[in-house]
């Protein structure tokens, strides 16, 4: 295989090529079970997830809505609101278990170790409050720095993000702010006591596909300055396959492959995984890829099926082709099917090689 | 454009909206937003033509303008060579059922109250096309079209999923047999594999009833796949307007280039020399003077700072806004 390039790109330079040894995990998840209480029933929302993230490593999870993705990651900081809540697996973050700690404790983790951004900037930002109070309250809370030092050092992280006249903008509302620079205001906030994980949830699906690509690069650009490891949670394999490293996927509350980037796309080893490769238009005219146009594109028959009603055995098998009487009876195992790639199949070796060719 | 004899299905000419701005206790208009600003295309029988661009940029307006639920400003809206700008609301009636548009939200764009079935029917009803029974029938004809099952026809919108909602829509514009389907941002709100599928719909029932579209999208590799032609615009005007393969393998506006290098290609095997565009799209309520990307244009004059540029046929086919191309 050889190894993926992109060439400006974000975290291409330092993508793992097969056989390098993993980086040292900054956060390791074990056995991640999320349940919501609904009237309907338990529902499992995230099932058993486990990984790890490497120090400055670009961790994407894919998934279509449902699928857990976001869940997963409001779990990691136990940010999960009623009727939800996390009952079993732990999350280390540098060797400590986040999951027996009491709100006072995570309250110090939170902003400070670990931080999010989210999809919809307008609604995650305090209306009512600066730019600069709000970047500045995790620095006072927990850095302990005046207000006025606050205020300096968030000054100091809008110039970082790239908005112009930062002093200005330190003072200014959400809401004379454009979509684009209120998420470079979010990141300024995530980023500002340094921590050591971000994670992104759909940071850019809410933004033109221009400032999308200034989004994608800043985080980019930050990490490789700051060495802060992200997790990338989107639906889009466009954005994975130019920033990620490894990639997980998700369906259903589970974990189905998880692979580095250029392994998974080259050979996907979970029939959805590859449903999902076939079912996106690629741009070939753009590309000036040789051969015709695709007139139809690749579908996954069927809907994703509803967490408080899922098939038995393999929760894909009613819209695989692959699936027969052991898929409809029992889950298939999580084992690794090449080295480093992982994925939930009874059939990952009847799939042709590449995805797309 | 070179179509032959017939007059195409759609053309619109010049067309433009302004919005008034209005501030103070008077209410007074203090200004105009030029969300559609001369804008020209056609489109022929069983042709589909993608109008793309960024938040802002007036491609809804236009779709909404050309079915008329907001008047347009200036210009002419033909449909099979008829003038319809000026049409009162009963003369426009016969024409209303040869336009329908599919909107993005599948949950908004549908009334909760409503059986699925009646939802469908409704334009039928509406333009009393159909008595009761006839339309029933009609309405269970549609939703097989449209892969739902005609059992399915007392359901409510909150007991189908997003696809099959959009499906509902489909199945709803399909109802009078139009001519013509806007698509304002169809498959925007789905989930990739269903996207796949409500787009694989579109393409068939083009094939099977020569319908036109205007595809309305953000999503360039959607409007690849789906459209024949292609409009680019930019705040409020048309930039770059040609067939979709020379827009795709040859595009001539900076914008449009800007536009194409900043989709995330889904395969980390390619290598691509990415420019990043910088800015951020201006206010359309204060668009900058002369061409509006000069601000974001890397490669920017004095010219283009002061003069408008107009669209030209810089080759058969092939329209752009650019002083520099």
């Amino acid at each position: 295989m050889a190894a993926p390039q992109a060439i400006l790109a974000t975290g291409a330079e330092r993508r793992p090529v097969a056989g390098a040894p993993a980086p040292e995990p900054v956060l390791e998840v074990e056995n991640l079970q999320t349940v919501f209480y609904t009237r309907g029933g338990l529902v499992k929302a995230v099932d058993g997830v486990s990984f790890t993230l490497g120090r400055s490593e670009t961790l994407a999870i894919v998934g279509e809505s449902g699928c857990g993705k976001s869940v997963t990651a409001l779990s990691l900081m136990r940010l999960v609101s009623d009727p939800g809540r996390v009952v079993g697996g732990s999350v280390k973050l540098d060797g400590r278990d986040l999951v027996g700690l009491d709100e006072a404790e995570l309250r110090q983790i939170r902003g400070n170790d670990i931080s999010m951004i989210f999809q919809e900037p307008m609604t995650s930002l305090n209306p009512v409050m600066t730019i600069g109070r709000q970047i500045g309250e995790a620095l006072i809370l927990h850095q302990h720095m005046s207000r006025k030092a606050a205020v300096a050092r968030a000054t100091e992280m809008l110039h970082l993000v790239g908005i112009p006249e930062p002093q200005q903008r330190v003072k200014e509302y959400p809401h004379q702010l454009s979509g684009g620079m209120r998420q470079r205001a979010m990141i300024a906030m995530a980023l500002a006591c340094n921590p050591k994980v971000l994670i992104a949830d759909e940071p850019t699906s809410a933004l033109d596909v221009t400032i999308q690509a200034q989004i994608l690069e800043l985080i980019a650009k930050l990490q490789r300055e700051l060495g802060t490891a992200v997790i990338l949670i989107t639906h889009d394999l466009g954005v994975v396959a130019e920033t990620a490293e490894r990639v997980i996927v998700m369906y259903a509350g589970r974990k189905v492959e998880e692979a580095t980037v250029g392994e998974l796309f080259a050979r996907p080893l979970h029939p959805y995984t590859r449903g999902l490769m076939n079912s996106i238009p690629r741009l070939a005219l753009m590309r000036r890829e040789a051969g015709p146009v695709v007139n139809r594109l690749a579908e996954i028959p069927g809907i994703v099926p509803a967490l408080s009603n899922l098939p038995p055995g393999c929760t894909f098998a009613p819209r695989c082709t692959f699936a027969d009487e052991a898929c409809r009876a029992q889950y298939p195992a999580y084992a690794e099917k090449r080295e480093r790639h992982w994925a939930a199949c009874w059939h990952s070796d009847k799939l042709p090689g590449a995805a797309h060719d | 454009m070179t179509e032959a004899a017939p007059p195409p299905v759609l053309e619109v000419e010049g067309l433009s909206k302004h919005f008034p701005v209005r501030k103070g206790l008077l209410r007074r208009t203090v200004g105009h937003v030029y969300a559609v600003d001369q804008v020209s295309f056609t489109i022929g029988a069983g042709e589909t033509l993608g109008l793309v661009g960024e938040s802002g940029c007036g491609k809804t307006t236009v779709g909404r303008t050309i079915m008329r639920l907001i008047e347009p400003t200036a210009g002419a809206i033909r449909l099979d060579g008829h003038d319809v700008t000026r049409l009162g609301k009963s003369e426009m009636r016969p024409f209303r059922r040869q336009i329908q548009i599919i909107f993005q939200d599948p949950f908004s764009s549908l009334n909760p109250r409503k059986r699925a079935g009646d939802i469908v029917g409704e334009p039928l009803k509406v333009h009393g096309v159909l008595a009761a029974k006839a339309r029933r029938e009609r309405v269970a004809e549609l939703f097989e079209r449209v892969g739902l099952r005609k059992a399915q026809m007392d359901n409510f919108p909150h007991q189908f999923s997003g696809g099959q909602r959009q499906r509902i829509g489909v199945a709803r514009a399909l109802a009078l047999n139009p001519r013509l389907i806007i698509g304002d941002e169809p498959v925007s709100a789905l989930d990739v594999s269903i996207q796949a599928q409500v787009i694989n719909l579109l393409m068939d029932l083009q094939r099977e009833l020569k319908l036109s579209y205007l595809f309305i999208s953000h999503n360039l590799a959607v409007v690849e796949h789906i459209a024949h032609r292609v409009a680019v615009m930019y705040l409020g005007r048309i930039v770059e307007y040609t067939d979709k393969i020379t827009l795709f393998t040859r595009p001539l506006h900076p914008y449009t280039e800007a536009l194409l290098a900043a989709v995330p290609v889904p395969d980390p095997a390619i290598k691509r020399a990415k420019r990043v565009v910088q800015g951020d799209v201006p206010s359309p309520l204060k668009p900058p003077p002369g061409c509006h990307f000069h601000t974001r244009c890397p490669y920017a004059e004095a010219r283009c700072r002061q003069e408008i540029p107009a669209l030209r046929e810089v080759e058969p086919g092939h329209h752009v806004a650019c002083h520099l191309r």
